[in-house]
């Protein structure tokens, strides 16, 4: 039984990852998970100077999920290239970077610095964070800036890069093309859904940035449905993730048409969710005779 | 070591209108800390989130945590139909501890940090200290007035716990570890109004604080600190996703840079939830 998958030529032991700001750079984790069981770490985003986020409260939860506007807090990337890459370098997983910036230049400037670290396997762009208010989501939400952005960036990265599409789109399809066509080696989705919750006793939003990303079992629906229609629309393989709980759920993303799985918002609601849901794969593999991982992508009739 | 593990309810009764008292049969009651939190898990699917709450006691033989808590939502009522048998999904001990904010090892009274230069009976013996409680922050100071009786004189634990009324819940056990001075806003009981207006009244003095309440407080504490030159250790409250350090929803703004982000941004769950007042920028 071969669990291996292959993204832009990269070859992964598992399909298993994990969503970016779900896992930190997985030291917190580390004490749960053995990080060397994963398919790949998918850091959460980092800029090119430290960023300081949003005002709490930055997560509320909501019918069988979560909304969050964390805003980006992140450390830079020198605090970054220090710390989190040489704890993940201890470990047997591949490292994928997530990239966030206000402009191109900012995300060029992050690029060119992970182009010196031979250690990082992928950059994950994103462009669909719908909790920071300059750049970033306008990147994701228009398919001439998206492709501009992926155009500006392969020309800079010395890794292949994987776009992060926002579900914050009328057609999923025009911006994967889109991505495609500017030379993405590979796309990810769904990121979050913008989403609102009131408090009505004290009349006040939930959370302090009014709108957060929604997360959780809750949009996975919809992200199945966006990777499907991803998968037949571009060539280039995808990430899937948006609400994996477990085993069974990663399987329909890759049954959608996924070459990969990332498990997000679940990891705060069990640590070992990404463990399980490997062993689960593997036990629908023996259960069903799938000699190769791959003869799953995309395979719903 | 943090775990998430299925452990079981051993008792649970209502010791106050809406506040719940649960003893839960678990082994990471050997490592908990005075001031630290468990995370726990509602077994309704549609609530995914942790409900963070604090532990207000460990038992002799360290084998069970209780928890006090107020129903406060959805999670927390169901929490409260939970009986003796009953499953209960819980991720700890999270936090740093009240004892470890000041730089002790609360279970061995060993120093843990380069800038604390004596052990905790030294630190403590012959002092006085005050351990201040609002509302539903009154359980932790309940295993912290244990754990202090280790290093110190009971009679100078001086534990002012303030209450909305005459629902005094766990105010015998306090009292079983300290002096006890209490405020109720409607007077019904102690000093008339909060934790402050007890210690004017009763002419009170301390040479370190610990606190936990609602925001008000802990803000009049910080200031009442800074005043009295002594420092202050207050724990802080904030929604969480994940209790371990990774979402960064959890986080009060800081004087210095903190650690993880260097952005005055530090983490409550994992940098705290105690803090030295003087420390975090509560306004």
């Amino acid at each position: 039984m071969n669990m291996q998958t292959t993204i832009a030529g990269i070859p992964f032991k598992n399909p298993v990852m994990t969503a970016s700001g779900t896992f930190g750079s997985g030291m917190e984790y580390g004490e749960f998970v053995d990080l060397n069981q994963l398919g790949a770490v998918v850091t959460k985003g980092v800029a090119n100077v430290p960023w300081p986020g949003n005002p709490t409260p930055r997560v509320a939860e909501v019918y069988g999920g979560m909304l969050n506007a964390i805003g980006l807090q992140n450390p830079g990337i020198d605090v970054f290239l220090e710390r989190d890459i040489p704890f993940l370098k201890q470990y047997d997983t591949k490292i994928i970077v997530n990239v966030c910036g206000k402009t191109v230049e900012d995300y060029v400037d992050v690029v060119e610095k992970l182009g010196e670290e031979p250690a990082v396997a992928m950059l994950e762009i994103n462009v669909s964070c719908p909790n920071v208010k300059e750049g970033a989501i306008a990147f994701g939400q228009k398919a001439d800036a998206l492709y501009h952005i992926t155009q500006e960036l392969k020309k800079h990265a010395k890794q292949p890069i994987i776009m992060k599409l926002s579900p914050n789109v009328t057609d999923i399809t025009e911006m994967a093309k889109a991505a495609e066509a500017a030379g993405a080696d590979a796309l990810s989705l769904i990121n979050t859904i913008t989403g609102m919750k009131i408090d009505i006793h004290r009349r006040k939003f939930a959370i302090a940035n009014k709108t957060g990303g929604m997360s959780g079992p809750a949009i996975k629906p919809i992200a199945v449905r966006m990777v499907y229609q991803a998968a037949h629309a571009v060539k280039i393989p995808i990430i899937g993730m948006g609400g994996i709980a477990n085993a069974e759920d990663a399987i329909e993303f890759i049954l959608a048409g996924a070459s990969a799985v990332s498990v997000g918002a679940m990891n705060f609601v069990n640590p070992y969710t990404t463990i399980e849901v490997i062993k689960g794969i593997e036990a629908y593999m023996e259960r069903y005779h799938v000699e190769n991982l791959t003869d799953l992508i995309g395979a719903v009739e | 070591m943090k775990q998430k593990q299925t452990a079981v309810v051993a008792s649970q009764k209502e010791i106050a209108p809406q506040i719940f008292d649960m003893w839960i049969n678990t082994e990471l009651a050997a490592e908990a800390r005075p001031g630290q939190f468990v995370c726990v898990y509602p077994k309704d699917r549609s609530t995914l989130l942790p409900r963070p709450i604090s532990i207000c006691e460990v038992n002799g033989d360290k084998t069970a945590l209780r928890l006090v808590y107020r129903i406060a939502g959805q999670g927390t009522a169901e929490f409260a139909g939970y009986r003796a048998g009953d499953s209960i999904a819980i991720l700890g001990t999270l936090g740093n501890g009240f004892l470890e904010a000041v730089g002790i090892d609360s279970l061995t009274g060993s120093i843990v940090r380069d800038d604390v230069e004596i052990t905790a009976d030294k630190m403590f013996s012959g002092k006085q200290v005050f351990l201040m409680g609002g509302g539903i922050g009154i359980p932790p100071m309940l295993q912290l007035a244990k754990k202090l009786n280790q290093f110190m004189e009971k009679d100078r634990i001086q534990i002012i716990v303030g209450y909305r009324d005459a629902q005094t819940f766990l105010r015998e056990d306090l009292e079983r570890y300290g002096k006890v001075f209490i405020a109720t806003e409607d007077g019904s009981v102690g000093t008339k109004g909060n934790v402050m207006n007890a210690i004017a009244e009763n002419g009170l003095s301390a040479d370190k604080i610990f606190a936990c309440g609602p925001m008000p407080m802990l803000r009049a504490i910080k200031a009442y600190a800074q005043e009295k030159e002594i420092p202050a250790y207050i724990s802080l409250e904030e929604h969480m996703a994940c209790g371990v350090g990774a979402c960064l929803g959890c986080v009060v703004k800081t004087r210095e840079i903190d650690h993880h982000s260097h952005v005055h941004n530090a983490r409550i769950c994992t940098d705290g939830p105690v803090f030295e007042a003087k420390e975090v920028e509560i306004g």
